[in-house]
């Protein structure tokens, strides 16, 4: 065998075997990149980019070094022990008249207000006073505002002079940095997102763990059936699945208000008196009632196709030696069907974690989930930046379930209907 | 299901038990779907049966709530732009997505799963995180607000779907089927045409579809890109939910779910044409 391979092996043109092969396999490679790189490129630009960017403007600090930037050169070697001395009084004078003319005050005082309360007025007002202000500046500017006098002011400037900041992430896990710089809570009364993560996780467990109940048995109902009967079956959960989701959230409405379909049906059966009608949405029984319906799909069709791989003869195998029905569920076909259970466990706690409209539809004030607030960071208070955090630990988590999920099961085994 | 003849007298009960709540189940999946259809005809405007409604009395149905619903001109431009955007954005996602399934499915692709995995990126994100984040980049590129801005991100959205039926599709495909064609005189082109194409078409239709749907039902991207010249029909929905409830709602959930039943027909329709096609029979 070696010494016949002292010859090497030609194609018909007398290029050597392995170097044809060789190059037939890099052009094929090239022609797959090829084909993926268009799709690959336009994910890159409409999807990655916006989500790095994302990731880029929750730590992003521009206000204070741009739009006070004599201010915080002035600042420079200032000692924190007591208040800076009139050249820092004067360049900030110098900047705050400078963002005046130019009208862009409004990000630098909403960025200062996010880390001591009340700097918006502050910065507002002293910069509509500075027409009438005459050096000294530093006194001018204590008497126009107390603000100016109290030195954490100042250690706040010095601090968010950045051009990166920490503080969106601290707070959006109730923490806040102490004029010391330290990390601390923020007082109880203002702890929100915490619980919210907490409350989001829990509750996408308990609508995980409710999908699997109910999915679970109509999984194993779809398998045992002829194909003839299943398929008919099968539609009845792919149509849900299919539906608008906006008119799956609808319908539960229109069923657990408190005027509603399941009231009614119960106040006219006397089962509840009409005046002690139950609450049932605008809650979080109305969240996961709503959710687990519509995430039930998702649960049945990986559960379908594990329990479709299983042969019944297994079963039967485990009875004829003796086991007790239960005892032969539990010990041969759970087992079995458990990449299934991780599958669809973690398709549906994936999904459930980052809903937005049912919870924002049905779920009141105490179904609410950290989604909802980061709409409302992005569309009310508009604190984007408060907003980019959460969502940014939001999609962690996410990344962090995907990545057990494609280790566990492999996107590329994902399928539809 | 049937009963094994060894079935002790629990057992049979038990099956029974086990009949009855899957049917309670299944009620539970399709009900809520099913409730709405009656509901929507309702000549009051609650979202519950009045007693007319109850007693079949014709007094209590009525089409006003449609009637409503196709001469509101707010309603009539949101379906026209759901379908603007909900045809473009398919469109795009299709070409892209079918293109990129057939070099993916070639056995040489590299990296093909962290590619992969990227590609069905979009559809695990959750929809609040793009949502913000394309705001936030689509925003800086004068994008926001505009068609193209949302037909992009609806585009983006629907990759996935495409992505995973048509390599589905392909991955299935005999590639014997090539070079038996080729060896019986057919040139690459005819091949392509009367033996590739046939076959691939029902995958790309379905991934087309499941584009098309994601699109038409996409609120979350929607309500934050969109100016109110986008306003789409999930859109109009959700404000009509939240602020004024007015049982139209109930008939256009109605009609979406008579589309949904005729998209899973189409589906269905095509899985079971391009088994045949395969000489694989349906059970």
């Amino acid at each position: 065998m070696s010494e016949s391979s002292a010859i090497p092996l030609t194609t018909a043109d007398g290029v050597p075997l392995k170097t044809s092969l060789r190059r037939a396999v890099r052009r094929s490679r090239v022609k797959a990149f090829l084909l993926v790189s268009p799709l690959l490129l336009f994910l890159v630009v409409a999807f990655v980019m916006p989500i790095f960017d994302m990731l880029w403007r929750s730590v992003d600090n521009p206000e204070v070094s741009t739009q006070l930037s004599r201010t915080v050169t002035a600042l420079e070697g200032w000692d924190g022990e007591s208040l800076p001395g009139e050249e820092v009084f004067a360049a900030l004078a110098e900047d705050l008249r400078e963002g005046q003319e130019a009208r862009n005050l409004g990000l630098l005082s909403s960025r200062l207000n996010y880390e001591k309360s009340g700097m918006r007025s502050t910065i507002s007002r002293t910069a509509r006073r500075l027409r009438t202000m005459e050096p000294p500046y530093k006194e001018a500017m204590i008497a126009a505002n107390d603000t100016w006098g109290e030195l954490d002011t100042w250690q706040v400037i010095q601090r968010e002079a950045t051009p990166w900041t920490l503080s969106y992430y601290l707070a959006a896990v109730d923490r806040q940095l102490s004029p010391e710089g330290e990390i601390v809570k923020v007082p109880e009364h203002l702890e929100i997102h915490v619980s919210l993560f907490w409350r989001t996780l829990w509750m996408s467990l308990v609508i995980t763990a409710l999908t699997l109940l109910l999915g679970y048995p109509i999984a194993f109902l779809l398998t045992s059936l002829p194909l003839r009967h299943s398929n008919l079956l099968m539609i009845l959960v792919l149509l849900p699945f299919w539906t608008s989701l906006l008119v799956r959230t609808t319908t539960w409405i229109a069923i657990l208000q408190s005027q509603g379909v399941l009231n009614d049906l119960l106040v006219g059966l006397g089962v509840i008196a009409d005046e002690a009608r139950w609450q049932m949405i605008h809650n979080k029984t109305g969240t996961i009632v709503a959710m687990t319906h519509i995430l039930l799909p998702f649960m049945i069709l990986p559960l379908y196709s594990v329990m479709k791989t299983i042969p019944p003869s297994y079963m039967r195998a485990a009875r004829s030696l003796g086991g007790r029905p239960f005892t032969c569920f539990r010990r041969v076909y759970f087992p079995l069907t458990i990449p299934g259970i991780a599958a669809g466990g973690i398709l549906v706690f994936i999904l459930s974690i980052g809903y937005y409209i049912t919870p924002a539809l049905v779920g009141g004030q105490s179904g609410r989930f950290i989604t909802n607030t980061i709409a409302y960071h992005m569309q009310t208070s508009l604190n984007w930046g408060l907003a980019a955090a959460i969502a940014s630990i939001l999609l962690f988590v996410v990344v962090v379930c995907y990545l057990a999920f494609n280790r566990l099961i492999g996107v590329d085994k994902v399928k539809l209907g | 299901m049937a009963i094994p003849s060894y079935a002790t007298r629990g057992e049979r009960i038990w099956h029974y038990v086990f009949l009855g709540l899957c049917a309670l189940i299944f009620l539970f999946l399709v009900g809520p779907l099913l409730i709405i259809i009656p509901l929507s005809f309702n000549a009051q405007p609650y979202f519950t049966f009045s007693q007319e409604m109850l007693t079949l009395d014709p007094a209590g149905y009525s089409l006003r709530w449609y009637e409503d619903f196709f001469t509101s001109s707010a309603w009539l431009n949101a379906i026209k732009n759901s379908f603007i955007v909900g045809i473009a954005s398919t469109f795009l996602a299709t070409i892209l997505g079918t293109v990129a399934a057939l070099g993916l499915s070639s056995r040489h692709m590299p990296a093909r799963s962290a590619i992969m995995a990227l590609l069905i990126s979009p559809m695990i994100v959750p929809l609040i995180i793009s949502a913000a984040a394309m705001f936030f980049f689509f925003s800086k590129v004068n994008l926001a607000q505009t068609y193209l801005g949302v037909v992009l991100a609806h585009t983006v959205l629907g990759i996935p779907f495409v992505v995973i039926t048509v390599t589905a599709t392909l991955s299935s495909f005999d590639t014997t089927l090539i070079r038996a064609a080729h060896s019986l005189g057919a040139n690459p082109t005819r091949t392509f045409f009367k033996v590739v194409l046939p076959l691939v078409t029902p995958g790309v239709v379905s991934g087309a579809l499941f584009a098309f749907i994601t699109s038409f039902d996409e609120v979350v991207v929607v309500l934050f890109l969109a100016g109110p010249e986008q306003r789409t029909m999930p859109i109009q929905m959700w404000s009509g939910i939240r602020e004024q409830i007015s049982p139209t709602i109930l008939a256009v959930a109605t009609l979406l779910v008579l589309l949904s039943m005729l998209l899973l027909t189409t589906l269905e329709l095509l899985r079971r044409r391009s088994e045949r096609l395969r000489g694989i029979s349906p059970g």
